[in-house]
């Protein structure tokens, strides 16, 4: 998800950020009103952007000789939906342009689009329609979150695709990123939806009533889960 | 612990792949796909220059930045870590 500084050109930097900035807006409204009408999800939105924290900080080898980073940001879609999540990748995507030479200032709208945005959508709506479809909840979690990880540089490989068409070709120069980003990520996203179904069974053991406020489970599922536990 | 052991099976399958690559790519040092995607712009478009850049600090090294990351996992993990041990202790109590 890491487009360096300075590498996108005029119009697609900005054209990124047009399209995040009011994602990024409707995600601080959402958060706000969340956290002003439902105290008890605070420590669960500090453990979702910690999960994205620890997720992209990790750089992991993959069997096409490169490594890459998971983003972690699957199980905060899941929770909260992709704006809330679009916020929370923000922190993070800051953190690593300013202090890590990692990203950028003026590519965090391409980055945010596809790592806090692309993603984030494509678990939240994938949880949900595999959920109703009555999915087993650890094996949808996997599927989403991996799903999700595997996107973000699919994504990815289209901005710069975009920016950089290879003979006038957009479609050739996607395959030439596509081949570098979205093989390499296949092991990686298999990690990533691996370590968000743990980390989730774990707040459903301490937590469940939230995830049953939060629209994630049913009562009924929670407490089936729950059950299988004992 | 069942999902416990299927992730651990994911994990070891995770390190042998790794393997796997290592032996398929010998001379690799496994490098981030980001440098890589930046040798291909530079191959599509070799006039490209970066426009921008130099706003944020610059690990000197491999040393510093390898800290930076560490902080920010352990940063991530002790927040979750408190915070799941924390119900839990919660939760047993009552």
């Amino acid at each position: 998800m890491h487009i360096f500084e300075g590498f996108l050109p005029s119009p697609w930097w900005q054209v990124w950020f047009a399209i995040s900035i009011p994602v990024i807006m409707y995600g601080i409204y959402q958060m706000n009103k969340l956290v002003s009408q439902r105290r008890e999800i605070v420590p669960l939105l500090a453990v979702a952007g910690a999960f994205i924290f620890v997720l992209s900080s990790l750089k992991l080898p993959s069997v096409t000789g490169s490594s890459s980073h998971p983003t972690g940001t699957g199980m905060a879609a899941i929770l909260f939906g992709p704006a809330v999540t679009s916020v929370l990748s923000v922190i993070v995507l800051l953190y690593q342009s300013l202090f890590l030479a990692h990203g950028g200032l003026t590519t965090l709208g391409a980055n945010v689009f596809s790592m806090g945005i692309a993603g984030p959508f494509v678990a939240y709506a994938l949880y949900k329609v595999a959920s109703k479809a009555g999915m087993n909840f650890y094996l949808n979690v996997f599927l989403a979150t991996a799903i999700a990880d595997w996107v973000t540089y699919v994504v990815t490989s289209l901005q710069l695709a975009l920016a950089f068409p290879f003979e006038g070709s957009v479609f050739a120069s996607f395959k030439m990123f596509a081949l570098v980003f979205a093989t390499t990520q296949v092991p990686l996203a298999i990690m990533e939806g691996a370590l968000t179904a743990l980390i989730m069974k774990y707040v459903v053991q301490v937590k469940s009533d939230v995830l049953v406020g939060l629209n994630v489970l049913t009562s009924s599922a929670a407490t089936k889960l729950r059950e299988a536990m004992e | 612990m069942k999902l416990e052991y299927l992730v651990a099976i994911v994990v070891i399958l995770f390190a042998a792949q790794f393997f796997y690559g290592v032996a398929n790519n010998p001379d690799s040092e496994f490098g981030g796909a980001d440098g890589e995607a930046g040798d291909m712009i530079a191959e599509i478009n070799p006039d490209y220059e970066p426009w921008f850049g130099g706003i944020g600090f610059e690990p000197p090294g491999g040393e510093t930045e390898s800290l930076l990351f560490a902080l920010q996992a352990a940063f991530g993990s002790v927040v979750i870590g408190y915070t799941i041990g924390y119900y839990k202790g919660k939760g047993e109590r009552n």
